[in-house]
């Protein structure tokens, strides 16, 4: 058995990009799930309570080098699929088929991944990385402070607007991501095939949605506390 | 035979014959190495009863009374078996028609004064040899690297001394129904040939003759897809909207599903 052999071809890169795929899928439901808590009308202390939960856990910060590790790999992975497909057809079709055969957001999955990783940058930068120094850097630090700072970051409007973006782009490629990792793995077969395609689109819909809802629930809340 | 009449298939139909005159913008390519590009021609008296080809038969004709060169095309059985007809037509692999082979795409969806453009299969791994005939023997090494049960089975065995599961043996056949075109090649914005692939490994793989060697073979005939230049599947689904044959995305599920277990049953090495 050779693993670099078996991950060399178009279908291991593929199951790569899956695999991973399908764990950050994962990271997003219990990202959800923890982030949902700003909904409770109780200015913040259930999610600092899951926020304090989930940073001071020993576990979930191994995890969270294996998230790290897990978007390198899909990012990479995809970027190397992409760059040798986009050299396969050195001429192409004068007409092109368009939407009549495939969806756009299949035939976009790497356009919408940049403008994801664009908005997670922006996203590490609001909250991550001043939650992660403050945590083992700074001796004033409190969990507390994450709810502040979210309330303080999500006052412009420009802010939440590119939040939204970001939950609109994170929306199209799951559509096509989640059911696309299943089929990588040879699970849609004509039995699950339409079960499958039914999750992937309410996934699709429903976690992104509760993710957009965040910025303008908090966008909200700041300037009924500060006019 | 004095009564004998030519009866006119829209007689039967209830449709309506008529001729059109078309504009046709057809990639012409002397090899592989020489640029090609679009030439226009004007064609008259098209019957709505041609198919996709006579209506090019009656342009080459005419090119061959002028002393021009006609327009090179493939094409073979004209009964949509074969696998030969190759062409892109209007942005979409064997034309607008669903499952349906160039051969079999009829004259009467145009109507007069449209104009078409036709171009070959474009893959780097199909590359063009005249005008719209591509080379597809890729397909052939695919084929030659593990499409095969390489045991001798003997003659025919009679019927129903090697029972098969009802649904298997309906998948086995409809993935055997694969003519072997490059539609999804062609149509897929990566050129995968995964859709090929996954037909001519699973119509195997489904029967205990080709069960024994299934892993090694999906194995040996993923790594020649690869060898050969294909792009990767990301399972956009153009290759099954545009296959004449209706081969199934199912198919694909399968070959990644054999791929998988391959490495556990030691495959990889074959």
């Amino acid at each position: 058995m050779n693993w670099k052999d078996y991950f060399s071809t178009s279908i291991g890169k593929k199951i790569l990009v899956g695999a991973t795929g399908l764990f950050l899928v994962i990271f997003l439901v219990v990202h959800c799930y923890v982030n949902a808590m700003v909904f409770w009308p109780d200015n913040g202390k259930h999610f600092t309570d899951a926020a304090a939960f989930m940073g001071g856990n020993p576990a979930i910060r191994i995890v969270e080098i294996g998230l790290f590790a897990a978007f390198a790999v899909h990012i990479i992975m995809s970027l190397m699929l992409w760059s040798q497909n986009a050299k396969r057809r050195s001429v192409g079709y004068a007409v092109k088929a368009g939407n009549k055969t495939s969806k756009w957001y299949s035939r976009s999955m790497g356009l919408l991944g940049t403008l994801i990783l664009m908005f997670l940058i922006l996203h590490l930068y609001h909250f991550w990385a001043p939650n992660r120094y403050g945590q083992f850097f700074d001796p004033t630090w409190t969990e507390g402070g994450l709810y502040k700072n979210m309330l303080v970051t999500f006052y412009p409007p420009w802010v939440v607007a590119v939040y939204l973006l970001g939950c609109f782009s994170l929306a199209w490629h799951l559509m096509h991501g989640v059911k696309s990792s299943m089929q990588t793995f040879g699970l849609a077969t004509h039995r699950y095939k339409g079960f499958i395609k039914s999750f992937g689109v309410a996934f699709a819909i429903i976690i992104p949605l509760i993710f957009a809802s965040m910025p303008v629930y908090l966008h909200i809340l700041s300037h009924m506390a500060n006019p | 035979m004095a009564n004998c009449q030519i009866v006119k298939l829209s007689n039967y139909t209830g449709m309506q014959h008529y001729n059109m005159n078309l504009t046709l913008k057809v990639w012409k390519q002397k090899n592989c190495k020489e640029k090609g590009k679009f030439e226009t021609f004007q064609v008259s008296g098209i019957s709505s009863e041609m198919s996709f080809l006579e209506m090019f038969d009656v342009l080459n004709e005419r090119l061959v009374a002028e002393g021009k060169e006609p327009i090179a095309f493939d094409h073979d059985c004209r009964e949509g078996i074969c696998g030969m007809c190759s062409m892109y037509i209007n942005g979409r692999p064997h034309g607008p028609w669903h499952q349906t082979t160039t051969c079999q795409l009829h004259m009467r969806e145009y109507k007069d004064g449209d104009t078409i453009v036709v171009e070959p299969w474009r893959a780097n791994s199909f590359p063009v040899i005249k005008d719209l005939v591509v080379d597809r023997t890729a397909f052939d090494r695919i084929i030659a690297a593990g499409g095969y049960i390489s045991v001798n089975t003997g003659n025919a065995v009679d019927a129903n001394s090697l029972p098969i599961e009802k649904q298997k043996a309906d998948e086995s056949f409809a993935a055997a129904s694969c003519i072997g075109c490059g539609a999804c090649v062609a149509a897929c914005p990566n050129t995968s040939a995964m859709l090929f692939v996954s037909a001519k490994v699973s119509h195997l793989a489904l029967l205990p003759q080709g069960d024994p060697e299934r892993k090694v073979r999906a194995v040996n005939m993923i790594r020649q897809m690869d060898t050969e230049g294909f792009g990767s599947c990301t399972n956009i689904g153009a290759c099954e909207a545009e296959c004449p044959k209706g081969i199934s995305l199912e198919n694909i599920a399968r070959l990644n599903r054999e791929y998988i277990g391959a490495v556990f049953s030691g495959s990889m090495e074959g």
